[in-house]
């Protein structure tokens, strides 16, 4: 019997049907893979799983009960735990405070720590790491074993089913060797794990089973062996691959960005690049192979240590508003973060980094800006009620529309795009590369980071990878392929060793 | 979308903004309402709704409000002034000391100004160039400002001789009939003349775009180009200046000056914008809230007089609005948002 089962498992927000009819099964002593798109429901059923979601039809059972979370606390009492992406961990607190956090083992309100730590220690056992020093506070751990002491207390919990989120998206290679070592113990001692990601190698390394997700619904399940890598692609996408990355001729002209030893504190090794006018470079590499720290050093985000950034010939001082002024503009990843102000309006993010054409010694025409914000989100397609709505108030697709109405509306030459299609859905996606091409088209060069192989490849003029800070190595696109930028982002970070 | 059905929506995200300071006005009608009735059914009642009673309210109500102004930008823009009770106390006290010592009233009246601005600008440049948060550093000029306004003052308070006093910077906020103007004191109307200005700032300046970006998302901010230190300063250098505009009227209520009459008044401006809509994470207020909450919490303070409350009383209602304000405003947001 499996130990978990999800029958027409649906739900709706609004018009948005995230799930429709979902079922499948996870048994014990295996690892199914949950895969799909960003946007494709996974994050969805996975709050549906811990609670944090009520589905509006279907039915779960865990080992044969009935199974309905009213909330998280329900889901890690029936022995369903969450391992997040993001960590929810108390940084100061020890390692065993944070298994124990919440189920804390005492007499009236005293701490019975010896107790806490034979628990503690034999969960961290079972995970294969008896002789960790329970008193380390958790922010001298790296993020792989912060990762661990998450899954230490699950176990504590009696967690039955465990479910990873996309764990390995800010791991280093010997954390995610580790953590897969983990996940083979923990399958060993019966337990059900499922696995949420959208990277094929890991979980052709790592899983039994399989499940994809694409708009909300289960399109393919079994077991891993039986299919290879280009039908999940075809599942996972459900198109084919020319449907989705449309082709807009363009062709490249004069350099336009030229960075010479270019280095931060984040960007310790300097970089060198040429970027022309009518180009699309794409940058490729593992997480934290210095992308993002990249773009923020040609942006002047970070303080620059050394080295040039000339734009159009002419060299440039090192402040995003000499950036901004010189015509590059910045799409952030972290939109929440960084890149939108979320309580202001659609106007206000549109326009923040020009206001110039609006104002007239200092005073504002909101008439005026009001058509033209009204204009952008009628080319852009943004969805929304009017030019005044809160931008938290969009979905992700559309947000991630309105930062890029900025750098569009500021006109400038040089775009840094960094993850732009992260967390949005296929159709959108397909839009902002269009969009892309008609930019390059118009004669604007564009930097666009993706951790996603098949759209850097099909979309980009040249691939960048990087690796542990470094540009490893640019190549015409047509000259490179999924296995060989993967290879050499990983290969770089041997070399280093 | 046809235009018709896009003016539609658009009148409703507007209404949807007016809503909220409309909101802070209803609840400034509701308690006065609510301490008219109450006045009324007392034996000798009657004299809450007069109109020399709301003349009163809005003259002892302007020292906050026009402080209150500057600490909205302050709020919406993500900080945080402690130090806007000392500094107006040390603006009013380097008045009086400017008149004590035979100096002009001009000069005194500007050196009033600048002494507000400076102690903002020695904020906002703290704040930007130093990197620790607005609420330590305006802790700590807190007790600054207050040191040497009591070095100034050497210790007690200064009156300046009556001649010495301008007449119209002694009847500022007086509620004589024969200083009235049009009915109110200059003061009342000068503070409302501040606040209409400070309002189409925010609204219709781009300088008020920034306090409200640099608020919401100052990451963001910086992005897009803004220059943040120097906005960042600027806000509280205006702030101070509209600080030292409140130190005058400070002066004026006494014609004298006390180097430690600031200490608790930055709470009272504080709860002025609070009560008003201001959301200390930043990125929401108006100063017309403000302007509503400073009246609040007189129209609260003159009615428990009126009443016969003892002074106690006052306070805990006061400090039950505050909280009362934020939870409803809090709650609204959320079905907002949802």
């Amino acid at each position: 019997m499996p130990l978990l089962q999800t029958q027409a498992i649906s739900k709706s927000f609004g018009a948005t049907r995230a799930l429709r009819e979902v079922s499948f099964e996870a048994d014990s002593g295996r690892v199914l893979a949950l895969i799909g798109e960003n946007g494709a429901g996974k994050s969805t059923l996975m709050k549906v799983f811990s609670g944090a979601h009520l589905p509006d039809a279907g039915t779960m059972h865990l080992a044969g009960e009935p199974y309905r979370p009213a909330g998280p606390q329900d889901a890690r009492k029936a022995g369903v735990a969450m391992i997040y992406q993001e960590l929810n961990l108390a940084p100061d607190l020890s390692i065993a405070d944070n298994v124990m956090l919440g189920c804390e083992m005492h007499a009236c309100g005293w701490l019975n720590r010896q107790a806490q730590n034979r628990r503690v220690r034999e969960a961290l056992a079972t995970l294969g790491y008896p002789d960790l020093d329970l008193e380390t506070p958790v922010n001298r751990l790296s993020v792989g074993m912060q990762q661990l002491v998450e899954v230490a207390r699950a176990l504590v919990m009696n967690a039955r089913v465990i479910v990873f989120d996309e764990p390995t998206s800010s791991l280093t290679q010997n954390d995610v060797t580790r953590l897969f070592d983990v996940i083979r113990r923990l399958r060993e001692s019966q337990r059900a794990i499922i696995y949420i990601s959208h990277f094929l190698e890991e979980v052709r390394e790592i899983c039994d089973d399989y499940a994809v997700l694409r708009d909300g619904e289960v399109v393919g399940c079994g077991v891993l062996q039986d299919v290879d890598e280009s039908q999940l692609v075809e599942m996972m996408v459900g198109r084919s691959v020319d449907e989705l990355f449309p082709s807009v001729p363009h062709t490249t002209g004069e350099v336009v960005l030229k960075l010479h030893e270019l280095a931060t504190p984040s960007l310790p090794i300097p970089a060198n690049l040429e970027l022309r006018r009518g180009e699309i470079l794409g940058v490729a590499g593992l997480v934290g192979a210095g992308r993002t720290e990249l773009l923020r050093a040609i942006f002047a985000l970070d303080p620059v240590r050394q080295g040039s950034v000339r734009i159009a010939g002419q060299l440039s001082s090192h402040h995003p508003r000499a950036r901004i002024r010189q015509g590059l503009g910045f799409v952030s990843e972290d939109r929440k973060g960084e890149g939108l102000a979320q309580i202001r309006s659609i106007a206000d993010n549109t326009t923040l980094s020009r206001l110039q054409p609006y104002s007239t010694s200092g005073l504002l025409n909101l008439g005026k800006r009001r058509e033209a914000v009204d204009s952008w989100m009628k080319r852009l397609e943004v969805k929304a009620l009017s030019t005044e709505q809160p931008v938290y108030a969009l979905s992700g697709g559309n947000q991630q529309k309105v930062a890029l109405a900025r750098v569009l509306h500021q006109d400038a030459d040089v775009l840094l795009l960094d993850e732009p299609t992260r967390g949005i859905d296929v159709g959108t996606k397909s839009q902002i590369y269009r969009l892309m091409g008609e930019q390059a088209a118009a004669g604007r060069a564009i930097i666009f980071v993706s951790s996603y192989l098949p759209e850097l490849l099909a979309v980009s003029d040249r691939v960048a990878v990087m690796s542990r800070g470094r540009i490893r190595e640019i190549r015409a696109a047509a000259d490179w392929t999924e296995e060989t930028v993967m290879a050499m982002s990983i290969r770089g970070s041997e070399a280093d060793d | 979308m046809t235009d018709g059905k896009g003016l539609s929506q658009r009148s409703n995200a507007l209404s949807v903004q007016a809503l909220n300071s409309f909101g802070v006005f209803l609840a400034l009608v509701v308690v006065f309402l609510v301490f008219l009735v109450a006045d009324q059914m007392q034996p000798d009642g009657g004299s809450f709704a007069t109109w020399r009673n709301v003349t009163v309210i809005c003259a002892q109500t302007s020292v906050i409000a026009v402080a209150a102004l500057g600490m909205t930008l302050i709020i919406i823009s993500g900080g945080i002034d402690l130090s806007a009770g000392t500094g107006l106390a040390l603006a009013a006290t380097a008045l009086a000391w400017a008149l004590d010592h035979g100096h002009s009233a001009t000069t005194a009246v500007l050196l009033c100004v600048l002494v507000g601005s400076l102690c903002g600008t020695i904020n906002g440049l703290l704040i930007s160039t130093l990197r620790v948060v607005p609420f330590i550093v305006t802790l700590g000029t807190m007790s600054i400002y207050m040191g040497f306004a009591k070095y100034i003052a050497n210790q007690t308070t200064i009156r300046p001789p009556l001649d010495s006093v301008p007449a119209w910077l002694a009847t500022l906020v007086s509620t004589n009939p024969n200083d009235r103007w049009f009915g109110f004191p200059s003061g009342v109307w000068f503070a409302l003349g501040l606040t209409i200005v400070m309002s189409l700032v925010l609204r219709y300046t781009v300088f008020g775009r920034y306090v409200f970006a640099l608020g919401s998302n100052e990451a963001t901010a910086r992005l897009c180009g803004i220059n943040v230190p120097l906005v960042k300063t600027l806000i509280y250098a205006i702030s101070g200046g509209l600080v030292g505009i409140a130190g005058l009227y400070h002066f004026s209520k006494l014609s004298s000056a006390n180097p430690t009459s600031g200490l608790g008044m930055e709470l009272e401006i504080i709860a002025a914008v609070v009560i008003g809509g201001g959301s200390l994470s930043g990125g929401q207020g108006s100063v017309l809230g403000t302007l509503n909450g400073a009246l609040i919490i007189a129209v609260i303070g003159s009615g428990c007089t009126l009443l016969g409350f003892q002074n106690f009383t006052t306070d805990i209602i006061i400090g039950g609005i505050i909280i009362a304000a934020v939870t409803l405003d809090q709650y609204r947001q959320r079905r907002f948002a949802s």
